[in-house]
């Protein structure tokens, strides 16, 4: 896909450029707020990775520019500013995802992979279905192979969010912060243990396994085919 | 400050001004005593002499000139500071002046002030006087007057008596406003000269008190107060920065000597790689103890305090208990969570939830298998507070050492080869202090009990009351507000 990475820092934008390109993926850079809302404007990205503090135009006023100007590509702003405050900025400013320097390049992977995908599926959603494992979003029931799955709320949420992005790379902190709503990183492998407690409900039983754990990343629900 | 400044000091020139308004009022009250006093002794003489004047102007239409004559020397010769003199043109006839006198100065028609002479040879004086001519019929002439020496004396008494009066308040006037203002200013001078030393750099330096108890006394006491505060704060900041130097630079090592190994190692490729996932897991450990310490700084300068609002409690130790509870029985621990309905605080969510969560991961860390940890919450029913509590059973922590284990960085030695940088309940105690709450460590036997006791929430409401800039607007507060707190 087609990313734009606006980023004054020489060194972290090389990085990032690098790693992106070698993730398979087309990256134009731009060194200051003003260039980027010029390439977001009239090139067709699919993500925009801003950071915050730049010269000329800080990024929130060039997102902001960019709502104003109808652009609606993804916006995920890239700062060293990390308080809950600021991310409740950066989403206000027009941004989708927020996330605090330093990073995980495996994490910064898995969210630009999220934005891109949810771009344009904005319609409502009531089933989702990921192989043979289905999820009724209106009666609130889960089912495999039509067989019922008993989940506790918050399982049923995890399942929600880990199969509106399935095939996709899901990473611990996308969990914590999208259904359990904390800022966070625990020092116990809390989200691990959940995650296997949902699998041994929806894989236990069954010979193709749906959830998989992503070594290094997170973990992935996907259908083997 | 040089002695003649104290005529520029505030002090000095409010004394000043008091003294002119005095003074002026001195003035006043003085002009109307002496007029009151002297100009009434003038005025009765004259009113004599005129009633006298009458008197013989009777005695002059009946008895005609012989007769004023005849009494004219008659009372010339009892009288003692009365003038009388009666002439027929200048030739005197009768009265005890020799003659007209020749100094006289005509104050009013017919009225005349001079001086004559009294007495004979050495025993004479000059004496002022006062008197009425009155011009007869045949070219007589008729003077009758007063001797004014002792009202002059008592108009010049009087006068000087006025005068020094004036004097000897500007005097005192001056004088104690000097007084005044150097005494003032000699105590201004000391709290200068302290902070002069402080701003110097000797934060230890204090103002000396009068132990008068007046006003500069508590602004001494106010500023020494500050300082002590401002000290506090130094010293913890200078621990932090110690703290953060060794416990930063340990890992910071750590990670140095991993990416260095992998460098310079020999091994296989397979190895390099272990030894930079190595250096990855210790830069993240690393990130994460910088993050609590931006965390405990920030709550501990209270940035987030205005942040508070009013929320459900049981709510937010629901949700991480939820979080855990997997994870402990995944240790064969079981996670209990015991709460009454709704129990309301004024607080930041957020904080709340990463205090509450340090907890349970602190308890769980050191309860062994089989064991419990029971998060509850609830009301003291002896102050009505809201609390938070999380009771484990583990080995506890020594009388002696918990209350050092909310500092930073203090691991307890049989801690150490646990992972953790030693922050969490720093971190619970930064956010229970901003919350105006308190944290107490207590012997749950076995194990530990930690309670966060939260300020009532009538408190909690008037605060917000009391800053209602933020809070108030914000909807969960509206929403509490609505209903009735207590539903327990």
């Amino acid at each position: 896909m087609r990313i734009l990475v606006v980023e004054d820092d020489r060194e972290a934008a090389a990085y990032l450029t690098r790693g992106l390109r070698e993730s398979g993926h087309i990256v134009d850079h731009a060194g200051d707020g003003e260039d980027g809302l010029h390439l977001a404007m009239g090139g067709n990205y699919d993500v925009a990775v801003v950071d915050r503090m730049m010269p000329r135009l800080d990024g929130l006023s060039m997102v902001r520019r960019m709502r104003d100007e109808g652009s609606k590509t993804p916006v995920l702003f890239l700062s060293a500013l990390g308080e809950v405050d600021d991310r409740v900025k950066g989403l206000r400013a027009g941004g989708d995802d927020y996330l605090a320097k330093p990073y995980a390049f495996s994490e910064l992977l898995a969210r630009i992979d999220a934005l891109a995908r949810r771009n344009g599926a904005d319609t409502v959603v009531t089933r989702l279905g990921v192989g043979d494992l289905e999820l009724d979003l209106l009666s609130r029931t889960a089912t495999r192979g039509g067989q019922k799955i008993d989940l506790q709320p918050r399982e049923f949420l995890l399942l929600e969010y880990l199969m509106r992005h399935a095939g996709q790379v899901v990473t611990r902190t996308m969990l914590l912060e999208n259904v359990w709503e904390y800022h966070f990183d625990p020092q116990t492998n809390v989200i691990d243990v959940h995650i296997s407690r949902l699998r041994s409900k929806i894989d236990k039983g069954f010979t193709e396994p749906l959830l998989h754990t992503v070594r290094g990343a997170g973990y992935s629900l996907r259908a083997a085919s | 400050m040089r002695p003649l400044d104290v005529f520029r000091t505030a002090t000095f020139r409010l004394a000043f001004a008091y003294l002119i308004l005095f003074a002026v009022s001195v003035l006043l009250l003085l002009g109307f005593i002496y007029w009151r006093t002297a100009g009434f002794m003038a005025a009765q003489a004259d009113e004599t002499i005129r009633a006298e004047v009458q008197g013989l102007g009777e005695q002059y239409k009946r008895r005609l000139i012989g007769g004023l004559r005849t009494i004219i020397v008659e009372r010339s010769a009892r009288a003692r500071n009365s003038l009388y003199l009666l002439s027929l043109g200048d030739v005197p006839l009768a009265g005890n002046l020799p003659g007209w006198p020749p100094n006289a100065v005509e104050t009013a028609p017919g009225w005349i002030n001079f001086n004559y002479v009294r007495g004979v040879d050495d025993d004479s004086e000059v004496r002022p006087a006062r008197a009425a001519r009155v011009e007869l019929l045949g070219g007589y002439k008729l003077l009758v007057g007063r001797d004014m020496t002792e009202v002059n004396a008592v108009e010049s008494t009087i006068r000087s008596t006025l005068l020094w009066s004036l004097a000897i308040t500007g005097f005192f006037g001056v004088v104690g406003g000097v007084w005044i203002s150097r005494n003032v200013m000699r105590r201004l001078e000391l709290i200068n000269r302290t902070s002069r030393d402080i701003m110097s750099g000797d934060l230890t330096r204090r103002i000396p008190m009068q132990g008068s108890r007046d006003e500069l006394d508590d602004l001494a006491g106010n500023l020494n107060e500050m300082l002590e505060q401002i000290e506090r704060l130094m010293m913890g900041m200078r621990e932090v920065a110690d703290n953060i130097a060794h416990d930063l630079r340990t890992p910071l090592n750590r990670l140095r000597n991993k990416l260095e190994g992998a460098l310079i190692g020999q091994g296989s490729r397979e190895e390099q790689m272990q030894a930079l996932e190595s250096a990855i897991v210790e830069a993240d450990g690393l990130i994460s103890t910088f993050n609590s310490l931006l965390l405990i700084a920030e709550a501990e300068t209270g940035a987030h305090r205005d942040t508070l609002e009013l929320m459900d409690l049981s709510e937010v130790i629901h949700d991480i208990a939820d979080l855990y509870e997997p994870a402990a029985e995944d240790r064969g621990v079981t996670l209990k969570f015991v709460a009454p309905s709704r129990i309301t605080v004024r607080g930041n969510r957020s904080l709340l939830a990463r205090a509450a969560a340090n907890l349970v991961e602190n308890a769980l860390k050191y309860t062994p298998k089989g064991g419990a940890v029971t998060v509850a919450t609830g009301i003291n029913p002896r102050n009505d507070r809201p609390t938070f509590s999380v009771r484990d059973t583990g080995p506890g922590i020594p009388e002696a050492d918990r209350e050092r284990v909310l500092d930073r960085f203090v691991r307890l030695e049989r801690s150490r080869n646990t992972p953790g940088s030693g922050l969490g309940l720093s971190l619970v105690a930064a956010v229970a202090r901003m919350h105006d709450a308190v944290i107490d460590l207590a012997d749950a036997k076995p194990g530990l009990l930690a309670t966060i006791t939260f300020p009532a929430v009538e408190e909690a409401q008037a605060a917000i009351a009391a800053q209602p800039r933020r809070a108030l607007l914000s909807p969960s507060a509206n929403r509490s507000a609505r209903q009735p707190e207590k539903q327990v």
